[in-house]
């Protein structure tokens, strides 16, 4: 008995060096060398400062930018350090209420706006840090951007075009636009 | 549904049947000892850490000592695994200067990672230091998985060898099962996974100014003014070499709170293709590796022909509740059409979030790319009754296909009693010992689900983290214990569980969940490893069939069925005929 923990002991103390200390070691050592900037987050860098990562989506309200999808993140919207879904059930009489106050939201600055808003516009995602919206979200929004830049309508329209991402490969996932990626190349418009 | 979603699925079911011959052909390898290729490379290490920890590798034991092994391995791991927790804010490597661990907390975590579970209590982000994440977590991600695939192949030997009272070596399982096929396989998968945005730094996490500041509503500075929130942590880790093995090892413990939904830890489409594929790649080849082992390779593909028959009719179907629109919001001045998207992410859209989920629940993987808990009542119960099945179709590593095992036991003995005679399965008798063992395999899962939620129910502190009011909170406390009881790690995540109370009740659930299932398969290998080989004559039930397929899935689809139908009645159900009222 005695001799079967003393090897169960080693035997884990063995394992950890292996499986716990030099695998993700020599994992990150690769992933440093071969891919630095995934590796460290996609940070995108502006006069040597991060802004952001492309993977991760950023709270908007202005009206002059495009707005990702609804947050559930604590205590305030896409705290990236403590990611979360609502977990709201279909059933749970709060929700209809929260996707109403959504709906408002969308709606204050758009009042004449009469299209139907895109299911992804109005639901939280799983993660809460969800950094895409679909191609008809982006669509909804045009208008207002255009409005609160006074630019054309078909100016802002093509710059959506110019940032979707299709599905990989053709296949894999689904059409989507990078938020944060489409306000920057926004403010970049002259 | 769409077409392109139909299509995504069906190239996932084609490419996962084309891995499973390759890969269960050189795991069958690896436990006969077979030439390995190019991983012949790690052989000196291999008898390294045999001569380091005073195993002989030629020692063959009975199945008590194997499961005497099992279990003081395991113990061994829940004991250092609790203290790196309970110790973590004085070791190194810990950059956000965590505190340690609660102790109800840290043992939970604990139980959940030796069982090869994964339940979550806690929030990997704000709870668990790099250190506890790689040398404590990680750790058991490779060798809990590893103990599931040594139990499976003590069991087929016991229907292999004839007249010995022998069932192998553990130690020699478990070394040659992380070295060989885990390590080498989350290596290259965790290069890819970084290749498409999963973080993998000791870095610690970077403040960002953000784009647009803006007013919390929640915060305040003070009772007049609100808080203007200016910039964003993003959370760093070597996350990349973790999730690769979480999802090859069945284990599914998230490095970030949110799992495999967080951007960081599956970031493109690709990466959450591979992810699914990963989750039932190694449960899938097993049955392979099983045929080979036992000389016919039909054996094998027919477990495998059970699976994908009850597998992916319940994909499509939850595939199709998914994509109705929640029928409380049809008033609402919105579009509907694109389906239940609270909970989901985008880039994975409602085809991609369903397939995983019922690949994570089939195979008792329990990672997540979408929230459990927002799915519709029917869409959520179809996740929650591959738990149920008791984890084999597909299953955990190892623990999936011995579950399977136990079944086919169950099967042909049913069979047996239909025309009287001695049931048989591969040569070896089935008895009244065989038959006690196998009814405790089904029996004990099913009452810690059951009893458990009953308990869970009727007491204050398990009523209070129900977070969904109707029978939902019922779905809630139902999901859990059988995520528990049955080793998966998925949750309706919306139930408060991280308390005393939850995490020590489904702590004690998975570790009965886990072990008083591996002692019995062991005991059913030992009694089998003893009898003699019985030739097959004209009596014999041919157990490659399709008729045997058939009477499998009839078992098992009737054993979950009566078993968690009047519990899902009051849950899912319930709330599925309210709904459309």
């Amino acid at each position: 008995m005695l001799r079967t923990i003393l090897s169960a002991t080693v035997l884990l103390i063995v394992f950890t060096i292996i499986t716990g200390i030099i695998y993700p070691l020599s994992v990150t050592g690769l992933a440093q060398l071969l891919f630095p900037f995934q590796s460290n987050g996609s940070l995108i860098m502006r006069e040597g400062k991060p802004i952001g990562s492309l993977l991760i989506g950023q709270y908007f309200d202005d009206p002059k930018y495009f707005w990702g999808r609804p947050s559930a993140t604590q205590p305030y919207s896409y705290n990236a350090s403590s990611s979360s879904g609502s977990n709201m059930a279909q059933s749970n009489p709060a929700l209809p209420c929260v996707i109403k106050e959504r709906i408002d939201r969308f709606k204050s600055p758009d009042s004449d706006n009469s299209s139907r808003i895109p299911i992804d516009l109005v639901t939280a995602s799983g993660s809460g840090l969800d950094p895409h919206i679909s191609p008809a979200a982006a669509e909804y929004q045009i208008k207002r951007v255009a409005y609160a830049r006074k630019l054309e309508e078909a100016k802002v329209r093509a710059l959506v075009a110019a940032y979707m991402e299709t599905r990989q490969f053709g296949i894999l996932g689904e059409s989507r636009v990078n938020v944060l990626e489409l306000n920057m190349a926004l403010d970049g418009l002259k | 549904m769409t077409v392109n979603g139909i299509e995504q699925i069906v190239l996932y079911l084609i490419i996962l049947g084309i891995l499973i011959k390759p890969l269960g052909n050189y795991m069958a390898n690896v436990y006969e000892d077979k030439n390995l290729g190019l991983i012949n490379i790690l052989r000196p290490v291999e008898n390294i850490i045999y001569r380091m920890s005073g195993i002989k590798k030629e020692d063959e034991v009975s199945w008590q000592k194997y499961a005497t092994d099992v279990l003081l391995f395991s113990l061994a791991g829940m004991v250092i695994l609790y203290l790196i927790q309970r110790l973590q804010s004085i070791l190194p490597l810990n950059p956000q200067r965590l505190s340690s661990v609660p102790p109800d907390s840290a043992f939970n975590t604990a139980v959940s990672f030796v069982t090869n579970t994964n339940w979550q209590g806690y929030s990997g982000e704000t709870t668990m230091s790099y250190l506890t994440q790689m040398a404590g977590l990680g750790v058991q991600n490779f060798v809990s998985a590893a103990s599931g695939m040594a139990v499976l192949v003590a069991l087929i030997r016991g229907f292999v060898r004839r007249k010995v009272n022998t069932i192998g070596n553990f130690w020699v399982d478990l070394t040659r099962t992380v070295l060989y096929i885990l390590l080498p396989l989350s290596f290259v998968f965790s290069l890819i996974l970084v290749s498409q945005g999963v973080v993998q730094s000791f870095h610690p996490s970077t403040d960002v100014q953000l784009m647009q500041p803006f007013v919390s509503a929640n915060q305040r500075v003070s009772t007049t003014e609100a808080l203007t929130i200016r910039t964003q942590t993003i959370p760093l880790g070597p996350a990349a070499s973790q999730i690769a093995i979480k999802q090859l090892g069945t284990n599914g413990g998230g490095f970030f709170n949110t799992n495999s939904s967080h951007p960081f830890e599956n970031p493109t489409p690709l990466t959450n293709f591979l992810e699914l594929l990963a989750i039932l790649l190694i449960p899938a080849a097993l049955c392979y590796t099983f045929g080979r082992m036992v000389g016919d390779t039909r054996q094998g593909w027919a477990f495998l022909g059970a699976m994908f028959v009850i597998f992916v009719p319940l994909v499509f179907l939850d595939y199709y509740f998914e994509q109705q629109g929640n029928p409380y919001l049809s008033s609402m001045h919105i579009d509907n059409l694109g389906g239940n998207m609270e909970g989901k992410e985008l880039r994975f859209g409602i085809a991609m979030s369903v397939l995983w989920a019922s690949a994570t629940t089939a195979a008792s993987n329990g990672s997540v790319n979408s929230m459990h808990d927002s799915f519709s009542p029917l869409g959520g119960m179809v996740p929650m009754w591959f738990i149920q099945l008791g984890e084999i179709i597909f299953g955990g590593v190892g623990s999936g296909l011995y579950g399977m095992l136990v079944f086919v036991i169950i099967a042909v003995f049913v069979a047996g009693l239909m025309v009287g005679r001695t049931p048989e399965y591969l040569g070896k008798k089935i008895e009244a010992f065989e038959m006690k063992m196998a009814s405790m395999v089904i029996l004990i899962p099913a009452a810690l689900v059951l009893m458990g939620t009953a308990i869970a129910v009727i007491i204050k502190s398990g009523l209070a983290g129900i977070a969904n009011p109707g029978p939902h909170g019922l779905s809630e406390v139902l999901y859990a214990f059988s995520s528990a009881g049955n080793n998966n790690g998925s949750a309706f995540a919306g139930l408060g569980s991280n308390n005393p109370f939850y995490n020590t009740i489904l702590g004690i659930a998975m570790f009965f969940g886990r072990f008083w299932l591996m002692i019995p398969v062991l005991a059913i290998s030992g009694s089998l490893a003893k009898k003699k080989f019985t030739p097959a004559s004209a009596g014999t039930l041919p157990t490659h069939t399709p008729l045997f397929v058939l009477l499998l899935i009839s078992v098992i689809l009737l054993v979950g069925a009566l078993t968690f139908l009047p519990a899902l009645a009051l849950g899912p159900i319930a709330e599925y005929l309210i709904s459309i009222r």
